[in-house]
């Protein structure tokens, strides 16, 4: 055989490997998917998500849980969405490349790089203890909040970097102040990125665990929160311990795969939305 | 007026972007401070008091030493460097072996007095009791159990942290299984991703592209407890089956839950950096007469080698501080692993299932936040290489 047709027989056998390894990915994406998709449908119903989950949590819904996921999301949100957005401003639009900037953006890296129990860690000692919110939504949101701080920061930063110059300096060249300027050309040129990032960051925020376990998560709590003091069920810790623990894992079997379909179900739903309002953008904009 | 608005507002600016670095070091200061206060508890559990006969010889006894003692493996005081007497253990438990309820007395008062003689009598006894019950001429001699201390915290064999009567606190076996899940799920990982970050930036065309996108967000984007539990579900049985085992949850599950979960960080990493090959050199490689796989181990894997790298680190990373998945699939047995097939226990699970349990600023409670330290100092190496190699290449 001589060498080029050898070269090209290893370059067929290399790109249809990868091919086959590229779709290995989207096959275990679809096999999670399907499987709890295919399994869960037969749970969810009407009550499943509107009752309270009764006989020792193997039959009833998961009411309380939907509701406690709900607050947690709402909470961090107001604790990192204007804090991230005001910082991603301040880091694109005030400062120049240097040290501070340099700086900044290391601490935020490391932050996110920072592991979710060690967050989970950081609010009981801090929040819970230190402060005496004790197992709150207060505790909950603040340490779920940092913990989306950076997702908040870098997709924001994106954002504004993704604006031409030139709107800015066309403002600027009109007189505008540098604070009109962010205030009526830069944020709203910026605004469905910003968002996009909001939405996965709530996609995150909804199915984190492990910074919940000792800050907010009751195992089980047939009421409602009435203040931000009271502790809530969470759907991902409640999948977590109808799964793991407790008595009758194998007849509370069909309320994991419910509850795992909802958190699927949530991630899908904000993923779609961030995706069309990328396509929307990338229209608008061309 | 105006002016003075513009100036509060940058102000205000300001302080946001310093929130980030602040609550780094507001979680560096709380870790620490916990954590490293364990080094200052005492192993001996509660307010416990270990003592001897008068002439006994040994002085010090560690923490790992008591558990071989209380647990029948040490049995004479010459292992400890004593004498050659055989060691007889005392407990509260055994206390209605030794005497009657009659010679105790009706509120335990004539206790102190009956382990005081018990010791004088024995000379080869070890007993273990509360500080209250020291008789007040006391004739035996007490044992010094030196504090926790780092090096033995980190190459302690034996995670026991409720053992009676006193704690172990070695967490060699928990940094070993985290190391050892994380590593075999990159080894899985990198190879699946690698090739198809490859293959989305270099064969595949923009429909592929356009369709594996959106796979590997999804793939980010599902919760880690819903990896956990398709895990427990699917891929600890398999196990179970396919290697013939008493049990599924071992460090393979781990590893392959971990892998899939790592997948979409190695991909996007090591796609951004195949990607900036600058096209003049593919081009020129190609003009020479390089095939496109020629060109694409020859000229864009190397240019792109520290992006990939990057990319495994940064896999490992997210892999080491995995707690939920990790938690539900291996097994959580704190033994050093030797193979793919046993249970493990990894630092991130030992806190989540420890910590509910652990009595609030307890030397358990606080050792879980020493093994947050752990975790934290791990995850920062990481961080600082990955972003040392990012900047070094950016500044090529």
């Amino acid at each position: 055989m001589d060498y080029y047709k050898r070269k090209s027989i290893t370059e067929n056998v290399a790109f249809w490997s990868f091919r086959v390894l590229s779709f290995l990915v989207i096959g275990i994406l679809f096999s999670i998917l399907g499987f709890i998709i295919y399994k869960g449908s037969s749970v969810i119903s009407w009550e499943f998500i509107s009752e309270m989950p009764k006989d020792g949590m193997t039959k009833g819904g998961i009411y309380p849980a939907i509701i406690g996921t709900l607050c947690l999301i709402g909470g961090s949100i107001i604790v990192a969405f204007p804090i991230g957005v005001m910082s991603a401003i301040y880091i694109n639009e005030y400062t120049k490349h240097g040290f501070f900037r340099n700086f900044i953006q290391l601490m935020t890296s490391n932050l996110a790089g920072i592991p979710s129990i060690v967050f989970g860690l950081f609010g009981m000692s801090l929040f819970v203890n230190q402060l005496k919110f004790g197992d709150s939504i207060l505790a909950g949101s603040l340490t779920l909040g940092l913990l989306a701080l950076p997702i908040v920061i870098r997709t924001t930063e994106e954002a504004l970097k993704a604006v031409d110059d030139s709107f800015r300096q066309a403002s600027l060249a009109l007189g505008a102040s540098k604070l009109q300027t962010i205030q009526r050309v830069t944020l709203p040129i910026a605004l469905p990125n910003i968002l996009t990032g909001l939405i996965l960051s709530i996609g995150r925020v909804s199915g984190e665990t492990a910074p919940i376990l000792f800050t907010v998560a009751a195992y089980f709590l047939p009421k409602l929160p009435t203040s931000i003091f009271d502790q809530v069920m969470a759907l991902p810790y409640h999948l977590y311990v109808i799964s793991t623990s407790g008595t009758n894992i194998n007849e509370s079997r069909a309320m994991a795969f419910g509850t795992a379909m909802v958190l699927i179900l949530i991630v899908l739903i904000l993923n779609l939305t961030a995706s069309a309002l990328r396509r929307y953008l990338s229209k608008k904009n061309s | 007026m105006k002016k003075l608005f513009a100036n509060l507002i940058q102000g205000i600016f300001l302080i946001s972007s310093t929130v980030t670095t602040l609550t780094v070091l507001l979680i560096v200061f709380f870790l620490f401070s916990e954590g490293l206060s364990v080094f200052n508890e005492n192993p001996l559990e509660g307010d416990n008091i270990l003592a001897v006969n008068k002439s006994n010889t040994v002085s010090t006894i560690t923490a790992a030493e008591i558990k071989n003692i209380f647990d029948r493996k040490i049995t004479h005081w010459s292992e400890l460097g004593g004498k050659k007497d055989s060691i007889i253990l005392f407990t509260f438990n055994d206390l209605s072996s030794y005497f009657t309820e009659d010679e105790l007395g009706k509120n335990f008062e004539l206790l102190p007095h009956k382990i005081d003689s018990l010791i004088s009598a024995q000379p080869g006894i070890i007993a273990v009791f509360s500080k209250k019950q020291i008789a007040a001429d006391f004739k035996g001699k007490f044992i010094v159990i030196p504090n926790v201390n780092l090096s033995e915290f980190i190459q302690g064999k034996e995670w026991f942290p409720t053992a009676l009567p006193a704690v172990q606190l070695g967490a060699l076996p928990l940094i070993l299984g985290t190391l050892w899940v994380s590593l075999i799920a990159i080894l899985i990982a990198l190879p699946i991703g690698l090739a198809t970050a490859i293959y989305m930036a270099e064969v595949a065309n923009s429909r592929m592209r356009n369709l594996l996108k959106p796979v590997i967000e999804l793939l980010a984007g599902i919760p880690s407890v819903v990896y956990g539990f398709f895990g427990l579900i699917i891929i600890v049985p398999m196990i179970q089956n396919v290697f013939n085992l008493p049990v599924g949850e071992t460090a393979l599950a781990g590893s392959i839950v971990l892998a899939i979960m790592a997948l979409p960080t190695i991909i996007t990493v090591s796609e951004d950096a195949i990607r900036n090959t600058p096209r003049a050199m593919k081009e020129a490689s190609l003009a020479l007469g390089a095939n496109r796989w020629q060109t694409i181990t020859r000229v864009v894997i190397p240019y792109s080698i520290s992006g990939i790298s990057a990319a495994a680190i940064l896999g490992i990373g997210r892999a080491i501080g995995e707690t939920m998945a990790v938690l539900m699939v291996t097994g959580n047995a704190a033994i050093i692993p030797h193979t793919i097939l046993q249970p493990v226990r990894t630092i991130p699970a030992t806190i989540a299932a420890e910590l509910g349990e652990a009595p609030n600023g307890g030397i358990h409670y606080k050792a879980l936040f020493a093994l947050g330290c752990i975790l934290f100092i791990l995850t920062l190496i990481i961080n600082l290489w990955v972003e040392y190699i990012s900047r070094k290449h950016k500044n090529r």
